[in-house]
């Protein structure tokens, strides 16, 4: 841990000057390289003045398994191919669910190094071909497959155990999960790219009419943690998490243009800078020295935060990795939001809302947006990247002027945590 | 030298002599039931096997209603959830295991805290898993 915390600073700063995403969701006829492609053209229709897809040096691409998700490994050089930038240097990263975050930090590393100016950082993850059990199975291979695995852990299963330990140690209970998962719905019913773009109340109210149309017992939901409490709506998944305590199964890309900070202006009058950035690595859940707590993601933030000279105070709004809510939960403990054990009460309080003094997943989070692992980290900076240029439209939090947003990526069960700073400077 | 500390040893020893068994750094005296080549504190590749008692307590759980391929095969699911967890051992380190002998439907009925033991009566031939039941 010695090394950890020395202060660093990259050689020269880098931008973000252009932002696109694939839409979320279940595409059968789609796959991976296509969904990279929509993103990718989804940037190229929204740069400010346009670019010259010739210019781009380099490119890093987040991707978890589509190995086992596709058949297909080796997915960098068909995307260059599929874009048309062959034959520039093209990488894909794997660090499960942080994978995109940690190609980010490598094209962030690699303007820095002054090595190019131009670098094309995104992730992609084509889901949606395999049975729950089998993506179960693929998403479980992030876990310690000698040791975790066999005793029967699975991903939520390991979040369960988290929540279990938070509701043991603290007064974390589950209609604290379930309002997480509230209000990242009411968040994702703004974002015309999430999965689901329907509050927990349009879902229980669908329910209901479904019950009607087809003449069967209709459900008597008074309000939404009626709803949320109802078995058959909300079954158990690794108790004590059920359905909606968990981030969907999605097929969806992600990429954003990143360029050395001399040319930023050259593409757009705000670029947004990545003032810090931070990565950390963690021990399984059970070697940990906490198990409320993700120590990667702890490390990482302060990396992050003392690289952009920030502290807690300054920021304004952050992305976070809620694959399953306690993890949002135990995110806003570990960024220092709020102190161990108050994050349930300050998602009661409605602190972590739109409108609240740390909105947290304005763009829907993994929970409703969508969770394409290996797309994610990316996904999350994009999001930061319009909230800050004052572009997330309905969803556009409620502060006036926000200047500072933080990204929170993690791969596994904390095996892997990338924190990003983002900064508009102007 | 290759090393005799991996996990084909931890499952055998587990299986054969009903015992978990994992490493002890004779250089800082590190104690981990994960056999490992190396010692993760000192950074020694002084290892020794170290016999764990099977005494310990449980950390923490869950109940798993949504299954892997593996345990699906086994008859668990939806309608039969099985518990799995961490405890920590009497001698200080944490291990994730299956807990048995309790009743995954019904989650408020098991206890963190409680004393656990080793479990390894009835273990898989192909697949043998850690697991502990309450003592």
């Amino acid at each position: 841990m010695a090394t950890i915390n020395k202060k660093r600073q990259l050689g020269r700063q880098v931008s973000i000057v252009g932002a696109g995403l694939s839409q979320f969701g279940a595409f059968p006829e789609k796959d991976s390289r296509d969904l990279f492609v929509e993103a990718f053209q989804d940037m190229v229709q929204n740069m400010d003045r346009g670019f010259d897809i010739e210019d781009i040096e380099c490119a890093y691409v987040g991707n978890y398994s589509s190995d086992l998700f596709e058949h297909q490994g080796h997915t960098a050089p068909i995307l260059a191919d599929w874009l048309g930038i062959t034959p520039i240097p093209v990488t894909r990263i794997e660090n499960a669910c942080a994978s995109s975050g940690s190609a980010l930090r490598e094209g962030v590393m690699a303007i820095a190094s002054g090595m190019y100016d131009v670098v094309l950082v995104g992730g992609m993850e084509k889901m949606t071909n395999l049975p729950t059990d089998g993506v179960t199975d693929v998403l479980a291979s992030a876990a310690d497959g000698l040791y975790e695995v066999p005793a029967g852990l699975t991903f939520p299963g390991i979040f369960g155990a988290i929540a279990k330990a938070h509701m043991d140690k603290y007064e974390t209970n589950l209609d604290h999960l379930l309002k997480v998962a509230i209000k990242n719905h009411s968040n994702g019913a703004l974002n015309p790219k999430a999965q689901f773009q329907e509050t927990v109340t349009q879902m229980m109210e669908r329910r209901i009419s479904r019950a009607q149309e087809r003449g069967q017992e209709v459900p008597d939901y008074k309000t939404d943690m009626d709803f949320l409490n109802d078995p058959k709506a909300n079954p158990w998944i690794a108790w004590p998490l059920r359905l909606y305590d968990c981030a969907p199964i999605t097929d969806g890309a992600t990429c954003v243009l990143l360029v050395s900070e001399e040319i930023a202006y050259n593409f757009t009058d705000v670029p947004i800078s990545i003032a810090g950035i931070g990565q950390a690595s963690g021990k399984p859940l059970h070697d940990s020295d906490e198990l409320t707590s993700l120590s990667a993601a702890k490390a990482a933030s302060q990396q992050a935060y003392d690289m952009a000279g920030i502290t807690v105070a300054d920021i304004d709004l952050a992305e976070v990795h809620d694959c399953f809510t306690i993890a949002e939960i135990v995110a806003t403990e570990d960024l220092g939001f709020f102190s161990p054990g108050e994050g349930p009460r300050a998602v009661d309080e409605g602190r972590t809302a739109r409108d609240g003094d740390h909105p947290i997943n304005t763009s829907g989070g993994l929970k409703a947006k969508g969770h394409p692992v290996g797309a994610s980290g990316v996904g999350q900076v994009i999001e930061i990247y319009k909230q800050l240029r004052g572009e997330a439209g309905e969803r556009q939090v409620k502060k006036t002027d926000p200047t500072v947003g933080v990204t929170h990526n993690v791969g596994g069960t904390g095996g892997t945590c990338v924190v990003n700073v983002l900064r508009r400077e102007s | 030298m290759a090393s005799e500390f991996n996990s084909r040893a931890f499952y055998s020893k587990l299986k054969e002599d009903k015992t978990l068994v994992g490493v002890k750094c004779q250089d800082c005296g590190h104690l981990s039931p994960e056999p490992r080549p190396m010692c993760p504190e000192c950074h020694g590749f002084n290892m020794e096997w170290h016999a764990f008692s099977g005494k310990a307590k449980l950390s923490t759980f869950t109940c798993i209603s949504i299954v892997p391929v593996k345990m699906a095969a086994k008859g668990y699911g939806r309608d039969k959830p099985y518990c799995t967890g961490i405890v920590a051992l009497e001698e200080g380190p944490r291990i994730s295991a299956m807990i048995n002998g309790v009743d995954g439907t019904n989650p408020q009925s098991i206890k963190t805290g409680m004393d656990m033991v080793l479990d390894a009566d009835d273990l898989d031939e192909d697949s043998p898993a850690l697991a502990f039941r309450p003592a």
